[in-house]
């Protein structure tokens, strides 16, 4: 199942018979011997792996960092990928003297990737803030240094280095990021050019890959074995806005959408929603029908495109599909579609009401939750036109609060309709007890978020003491 | 100062073991193991195993030349099992193959049939069966049974400590290659060299010189390769010495999650009895530890938690029993503390509980009870240089934790959602291997005609800088440049019998051996520069920033000089040295001696926020004054304090070891088992240096840093605990740890 591969590693082109169903890792390290990438778990949740991929669309190269180690080949075709090799000069640059200055590397096994990390923060932003910085190493684990260091080596990157906005020569000139990177595009437009006339063969094959961060952990072998089509690597990426609805393509990322400026108008939160969703290197590459279609019960794009009861659009040879979103799943990990069925499209009306989405897991971030839910609701003079609650983790399935939604719209916004509705709602769950909690501690927790929710919509009327 | 290692690590050019370049044709090795905690193999069928292309050879007891034994204190581990399997995760075969894809492939084709027989996970539940590694051992001062009458206040309780996986972040892996003259060499991720020298010599019935081990560096390791990785040094030596082919073994995570041991889970017993003053009168204690399957460390272990029962604390009648339990687990082994925080955490949660049933303040009793100078601990030892509460007392000036308090109360009083908590946590922590033998550090120096000087020591770099110390260390000595030293791997040909580098002592140990060495050196030198500078009295001659001075005048003769110099007058330019630690001594029968070179002490202010809605919480602040001695250097002495802190608060809160009834680990990846992130570590780590501390234990005075400050992250525990309090007040407190999301939302809502 070999097949012929071009990408661009640092500077160079590399052409490689290799299976498109390996991961990138394994062509850096074994193939390349680019040794300096790491590998820590192959699971997407150390991030020593990290490396940045660059891929051309519309004329430019967008560069963003991710785990190598579950970045299939077959997504990698055609693109530029940065590892630690190749941002090294002679001397060390300004990230890896802060590094070194602060003592931020111990036993140095995690650097590489954090290092990698970093300089696609730099590349991916014109202007530093501490937090998001921060946020950019929220992917890597160290478990030596305890992170102080590393975060004194940002607040220095940050404070003394580029407080003012800068591009890509900038960059350059301070030996930050290498000198060939201006000379990239026109070499992968030559690369990509052959990739689009052999993504017609891609599409014959069958076992869907959208970022594979979900399949590259469960099932690797079985996919050095199968026929695969990488469908990131077409379109259906883009997020458009037709009257008052959003249509996600299914290959958006959950990047895309956390940093969507539209988007952002109608959830101001969402920032906030999506650090608590995997980590930045994921996110980079985990697609939202990928979520969709792993029909985790903890899903988090699932919970939340339930609560704005959102439709999908399916198709496959014959047909196209569309149904809500909540017909879709059937019971754990069974969903109500074919085998040859490709979501194309996620659809959902923009808010006019307010939405908050609440995850509590073991560790705040990067972690899977214990339970999760949404909400949205639309009131008019404290009376529920609209509402619909979702919980993840509480069911086989991401589960739509059905009759809780039913019992709250037309009702009054007060304390006795809320202890209410979070009582129904208490009955359309069925928790089981795992390693992400028992299932009194899910029940408890599950009712608490749906409080909280409350709790953030009503400040005013809404008290604590009054939910307890 | 340049600092090697962490130049190449940033450079990302520095090798692990995955890393080094390999022959061609080296063989790459899997590791299969039992997938049932106890059984009996009623039979194993590899021949699907064998049959698939690119594997070489399955691996099994049999194949094994000499011993099939690897238990480094007591003689109870199989390199890989023959009739029985105690855990899951033992490892029964070894599979040899071209490519890791193959070998795992094979793995899966292995066909094994059990009779699987009574599981025990629980400790308690072992020692009920008798199920004990060694006989019960017990520490003990002063008559509790006489003092329980005097007292004002008994209390007793029973807590628990979980878990805790060591995740260095390279996992366990050795390459072997085969040396002609059936001799082997090792490149293993060991802690101890020659731990794993002496596994392979028996296991493939060779001379200990006939196996080399050689340690580059380590991807973390924090006791978990202090016995642990032998094991796979061992395989990686079997099978290449059998095939006569290189062979590589780098567990996966999952693999390596499952086959190795972690920290001890404990569950202990105890009863403390205070008078109405809060001074500690009596303190019985007993620590269930699950030891796991084999005996591993766990016995050095015991002893470390049975000295440590009463942390920083006076009290003057002490009786605590250990019990080594066995279960069906993976082997339960080091990890920073070495038991030292299992039990610190049982008299931390016995003098709260007190606290909160006198109602007085818990450090009121903290502060009542500390060690002072001369005081003489339950196992005889005499406390010199006693900064226990110079420690404590600056900890609460500097910070002013007074104000700190009131400032928690305020926000309380003002806060539905969100309550504070803030909790002291004092530590003392002996420093030497408590098996006095261990105590000997060796070096190696030698010096080119260059001046170039070239460092081997038996102690292991891991990301504690031992390295970095040991080059500051004889820049000092000889006054040259740092630049001028390196430190070279550790290898069991130019250093033999190492001890592992573990105990926090690799530093002190080896570092005295380099002291040592350098010094041998340069009284060659000196003598060799009077010679040259026509003095007789050589000790007016001293060497400073790479020249030769007379009587404080600088000469012309530099470093470079003298070197050429003493080559052509034949001086030896090399020098081997060992150090072992002055009178150290313990009587294994009364459990009575001077176990430890010294202590090291410490306090630190913990704050945490809880969120009431959600049960999730983080630690705000860790707030410290430690006890570094004269700290060689303080980057990489505050990069240890700051590291530790953030494992030691992982441990107690979301680290969390899950094994179901079956023994079947279930946190057996890096999604279901959470270490500290960026987000979860404190905002802030202050830390103040302890000034005037000596030590002449300490080469150039420094004091042992790796392990001591793991501990104040049980002070994170008591500050949730706290802050939980003062949302739910009725709340009669479980004292277990970790105190996950889930146990504080059920606190804040139970009764
Ligand atoms: C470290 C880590 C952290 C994570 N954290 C979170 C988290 O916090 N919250 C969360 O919800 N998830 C989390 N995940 C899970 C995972 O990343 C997501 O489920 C992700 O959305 C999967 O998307 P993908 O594109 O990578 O899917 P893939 O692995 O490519 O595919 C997943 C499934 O979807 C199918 N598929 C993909 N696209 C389509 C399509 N267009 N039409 C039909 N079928 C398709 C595939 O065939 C496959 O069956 C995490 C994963 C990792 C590794
Ligand atoms: S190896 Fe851990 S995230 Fe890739
Ligand atoms: S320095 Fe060791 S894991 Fe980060």
């Amino acid at each position: 199942m070999q097949r012929k591969i071009s990408l661009i590693v640092n500077n160079e082109l590399v052409e490689v018979e290799v299976n498109p169903g390996s991961v990138l890792l394994d062509l850096l390290r074994d193939t390349l011997k680019l040794t300096g990438t790491k590998e820590g778990c192959r699971e997407g949740d150390c991030g020593a792996c990290t490396v940045i991929v660059g891929k051309l669309k519309n004329g430019k190269i967008k560069y963003r960092a991710i785990n190598s180690c579950l970045y299939p080949i077959g997504n990698a075709a055609g693109k530029h990928i940065l590892t630690i090799e190749g941002i090294n000069t002679d001397s060390l640059n300004k990230i890896q003297k802060l590094f070194y200055d602060e003592g931020a590397s111990q036993c140095g096994f995690c650097t590489p990737g954090f290092i990698m990390s970093l300089t696609a923060h730099l590349l991916t932003h014109n202007k530093l803030m501490y937090d998001e910085v921060v946020n950019s190493v929220a992917g890597n684990i160290c478990r030596c240094t305890g992170y102080s260091s590393i975060k004194r080596a940002i607040k220095e990157l940050t404070t003394e280095f580029v407080s003012n906005s800068y591009e890509l020569d900038d960059l350059i000139n301070k030996g930050l990021v290498p000198d060939y990177l201006p000379g990239i595009k026109e070499r992968l437009i030559s690369i990509n050019e052959l990739i689009s006339e052999r993504s017609e063969c891609l599409q014959k094959h069958h076992k869907i890959i959208g970022g594979g961060t979900d399949l590259f952990v469960q099932t690797p072998e079985e996919l050095f074995e199968h026929d695969l089509t990488f469908i990131s690597q077409n379109d259906m990426c883009e997020i458009n806005f037709k009257g008052n609805r959003c249509f996600l393509g299914s290959t958006v990322t959950f990047e895309m959408i956390k940093t969507s400026t539209e988007l952002q108008q109608y959830f101001p939160m969402m920032d906030d929603y999506f650090k608590l969703v995997a980590s930045l290197q994921i996110r980079n590459s985990a697609t939202i029908a990928g979520n969709i279609v792993n029909a985790s019960p903890i899903g988090g794009m699932s919970v939340i495109l339930l609560a704005l009861n959102a439709s999908i659009i399916i198709s496959n040879k014959e047909e196209k599909k569309v149904f809500h979103l909540k017909d879709l799943f059937l019971d754990y990990k069974k969903l109500n579609m074919e085998k040859d069925d490709i979501i194309e499209w996620i659809v959902f009306n923009l808010p006019n009401g307010k939405f908050n989405f609440e995850k509590v897991s073991k560790r705040r971030h990067l972690d899977i939750a214990s339970v999760n839910s949404a909400m949205y609701i639309d009131d008019e003079e404290g009376i529920v036109k609209t509402v619909y609650i979702s919980g993840g983790g509480v069911a086989p399935i991401p589960l739509f609060l059905k009759r809780a939604c039913e019992f709250l719209t037309g009702k009054e916004i007060n304390k006795e309709n809320i202890i209410r509705t979070i009582e129904i709602a208490e009955t359309e769950i069925s928790p089981i007890s795992d390693v992400r909690g028992s299932a009194d501690y899910k029940r408890l927790l599950f009712k608490q978020l749906l409080k909280a929710h409350f709790l953030k919509f009503y400040p005013q009327q809404i008290k604590m003491g009054d939910l307890l | 100062m340049k600092n090697l290692d962490t130049e190449k690590h940033i450079k990302g050019k520095s090798l692990f073991i995955d890393d080094f370049p390999t022959p061609d044709g080296t063989l790459i090795l899997d590791v299969f193991y039992s997938s049932v905690a106890h059984a009996k193999i009623v039979s194993v069928d590899y021949s699907e195993a064998e049959k698939l292309d690119g594997v070489k050879k399955i691996i099994t007891a049999g194949d094994i030349i000499g011993e099939n034994q690897i238990g480094g204190i007591i003689h109870d581990e199989t390199l890989l099992a023959e009739n029985e399997v105690t855990y899951i995760g033992e490892p029964i075969a070894i599979i040899a193959a071209k490519d890791k894809r193959t070998a795992h492939k094979a793995k899966s084709l292995i066909n094994i049939k059990y009779e699987e027989l009574p599981v025990i996970t629980d400790p308690k539940e072992a020692c009920e069966k008798g199920e004990l590694i060694i006989p019960p051992r017990i520490f003990s001062c002063g008559d509790i049974y006489n003092t329980w009458d005097c007292c004002d206040y008994i209390f007793e309780d029973t807590v628990e400590t979980g878990g805790q996986e060591h995740l260095y972040l390279e996992t366990q892996g050795s390459i072997a290659i085969p040396v002609e003259g059936k001799k082997i060499k090792i490149i293993s991720s060991t802690q101890g060299p020659t731990y794993v020298q002496k596994a392979v010599s028996k296991v493939l019935n060779i001379p200990m010189h006939f196996v080399e081990v050689d340690v580059l560096r380590l991807g973390g390791a924090f006791g978990g390769k202090e016995d642990q990785a032998t094991a796979f040094g061992a395989m990686a030596g079997l099978a290449a010495y059998i095939l006569q082919r290189p062979a590589k073994l780098v567990l996966n995570r999952h693999d390596d999650l499952v086959i190795t041991g972690k920290r001890h889970p404990y569950i202990s017993d105890y009863k403390i009895g205070l008078n109405k003053e809060g001074k500690i009168l009596a303190y019985e204690v007993s620590y269930y530890q699950n030891s796991g399957a084999c005996a591993d460390l766990s016995t050095p272990i015991l002893d470390r938690s049975l000295f440590h029962a009463t942390n920083s604390y006076s009290i003057p009648n002490v009786k605590s029993t250990g019990y080594c339990c066995r279960t069906n687990l993976a082997p339960n082994t080091a990890f920073r503390g070495f038991g030292g925080p299992q039990a610190m955490f049982v008299i931390e949660a016995a003098i709260h509980k007190a606290a909160e049933e006198m109602g007085i303040d818990v450090e009121e009793i903290q502060k009542k009870n500390l060690v002072s100078e001369k005081d003489v601990t339950h196992y005889g030892q005499v406390l010199n240089n006693c900064n226990a509460q110079k420690c404590f007392n600056q900890t609460t000036d500097l910070y002013n934790y007074n104000q700190l308090k009131l400032d928690v109360k305020k926000f309380n009083s003002e806060n539905d959602q969100y309550k504070k908590g803030i909790a002291i946590m004092p530590i003392c922590f002996g420093i030497s291997f408590t098996n006095s033998f261990l105590n000997q550090g060796s070096a190696l120096i030698h010096i080119y005609t260059d001046g170039s000087v070239q460092i081997s020591a038996a102690a292991v770099e891991m990301g504690q800088g031992v390295n970095q110390k040991l080059r500051l260390i004889a820049a000092n000595v000889f006054s040259i440049p740092v630049e001028l030293i390196t430190v070279e791997s550790t290898n069991t040909t130019r250093v033999a019998n190492t001890s592992p580098t573990a105990a926090s002592s690799g530093a002190d140990l080896n570092g005295n051996a380099v002291f040592i060495a350098c010094n041998n050196l340069l009284d060659r030198l000196i003598n060799r520069a009077a010679e040259i500078l026509n003095i007789t009295d050589p000790k007016l001659i001293s060497i400073k920033n790479g020249t030769v001075y007379i009587s404080g005048e600088k000469t012309d003769l530099a470093w470079n000089g003298l070197i050429e110099q003493a080559y052509f007058n034949r001086v030896n330019l090399s020098s081997q040295a060992l150090y072992t630690t002055p009178e150290i001594y313990f009587d294994k029968e009364t459990n009575k001696g001077n176990p430890f070179a010294y202590h090291v002490y410490g306090t630190a202010v913990i704050t945490s926020k809880v969120d009431c809605v959600r049960g999730i919480y983080n630690i705000e602040s860790v707030k410290l004054v430690h006890d570094f001695g004269k700290s060689i250097d303080p980057v990489v002495d505050k990069g240890q304090t700051e590291g530790a802190v953030v494992q030691g608060l992982g441990w107690l809160t979301i680290e969390e070891i899950a094994h179901n009834v079956n023994g079947k680990l279930l946190s057996d990846t890096l999604s279901t088992y959470k270490v500290p992130d960026i987000y979860f570590a404190p905002d802030e780590i202050e830390i103040e240096f302890l000034e005037d501390s000596e030590n002449r234990f300490g080469p150039l005075n420094s004091k042992a840093i790796g392990e001591p400050p793991f501990m104040y992250g049980i002070g994170g525990y008591f500050s949730i605990i706290n802050a939980i309090k003062s949302f739910n007040p009725k709340l009669e407190i479980n004292y277990s740890a970790p105190i996950t999301p889930e146990k504080v939302l059920m606190s804040l809502y139970g009764k």
